[in-house]
């Protein structure tokens, strides 16, 4: 695997998965992704790993991957619950 | 929250031998409670007023013992600009080896968005709902008036400039500082997805212009070189908050102007005009 940046990464604390307070899901668009890792490294929650998957049980849902994917890749769809 | 976007990009430039001294902040709320704490470095929370102070004491301490570890204060702008700034004048005044982070939101965002000296003029918070009267101070030419080594301003928009930053203030002795401008969607009422864009349109249209100045000598970075030649049009920045909103047209001219004497009086000090 390619080195890349070396970040923390969420773990479960007193809140539980933070990820149950998200709104909107962020779905990638693996035909459009080109890799860049510009949502990585901008992910206020650090939920985006080497493979630039999301790890859902933590991403909140705040949309910053979504609007700064330079190819549009991500969007963001209404969590049903 | 801006601060953990600025906070990870810190810790990772700084290592494992760090501690943190954090005062009362953004960051004393998800740092975790006694004895427990999110990071993986060692965290002193301390009173908002005695952060400097406390790093002053624990890099004199690092010292006798014959440690480098790095001690890093990372406050908010509250801590700095207001409540803070006599122990960080005096910090900075011994010489303290340490680097202080201001995370700077321009207001007190973690009471619910109360005005700070740092907050800029025109914008509506809950003490002042018809705009803030006076402009923002002025942090970083009070931190220059005390010739540190190593000064830098950073944006949570440019993590790899803030990276950098933060590791060559680090390889420097005595007393730094960085002021980073961390944009906050409640407080400055815009939807969370444009943090990013927020930070970026600041150093766009010149509002906040990152340099670095190495034992006084001012180097302006690589994306305001091009903002301060061409700044984007005010307006763009302003009207994407709703903290700005109903500005009269005489706050705009005197905030535009703000802003040009700024991009002036740096680019004239770069040049070695004055």
């Amino acid at each position: 695997m390619r080195e890349r940046l070396a970040l923390s990464r969420p773990t479960e604390a007193s809140s539980g998965k933070t990820g149950s307070w998200r709104t909107f899901r962020p779905v990638v668009d693996r035909e459009v992704c080109n890799a860049c890792g510009l949502c990585a490294q901008y992910c206020p929650d650090g939920v985006i790993d080497e493979d630039l998957n999301i790890d859902l049980n933590y991403c909140k849902g705040c949309g910053i991957c979504a609007n700064e994917c330079p190819k549009q890749a991500i969007a963001m769809v209404r969590e049903e619950r | 929250m801006p601060g953990t976007e600025c906070l990870r990009y810190v810790l990772k430039a700084a290592g494992p031998d760090s501690v943190l001294v954090v005062p009362a902040c953004c960051t004393s709320v998800i740092q975790g409670i006694y004895p427990g704490t999110a990071m993986n470095v060692p965290v002193y929370n301390i009173a908002f007023a005695a952060a400097a102070a406390c790093a002053s004491g624990m890099s004199n301490a690092f010292c006798a013992l014959g440690k480098e570890t790095n001690v890093i204060v990372y406050a908010g702008d509250g801590g700095t600009v207001d409540i803070g700034i006599q122990a960080l004048s005096g910090a900075f005044e011994r010489g303290t080896n340490f680097l202080y982070i201001c995370y700077d939101n321009e207001a007190y965002g973690n009471t619910g968005m109360q005005r700070s000296g740092s907050t800029p003029l025109g914008a509506r918070t809950t003490t002042t709902p018809g705009g803030k009267p006076t402009g923002k101070k002025d942090l970083d030419r009070i931190v220059e008036a005390h010739n540190p080594p190593y000064m830098a301003t950073a944006c949570s928009a440019y993590p790899l400039d803030l990276y950098k930053k933060v590791k060559k203030a680090l390889s420097i002795e005595g007393p730094k500082f960085i002021h980073i401008l961390a944009p906050c969607p409640p407080g400055w009422r815009y939807p969370t997805e444009k943090t990013v864009e927020m930070g970026k349109l600041a150093v766009k249209t010149g509002t906040w212009i990152l340099y670095e100045r190495e034992y006084g000598k001012l180097t302006i970075s690589g994306p305001s070189k091009a903002a301060m030649k061409r700044p984007a049009p005010l307006s763009d920045y302003i009207n994407g908050q709703g903290r700005f909103k109903n500005l009269s047209p005489e706050v705009m001219d005197e905030m535009r102007q703000q802003v040009e004497r700024n991009i002036q009086r740096l680019s004239r000090e770069e040049a070695g005009v004055c």
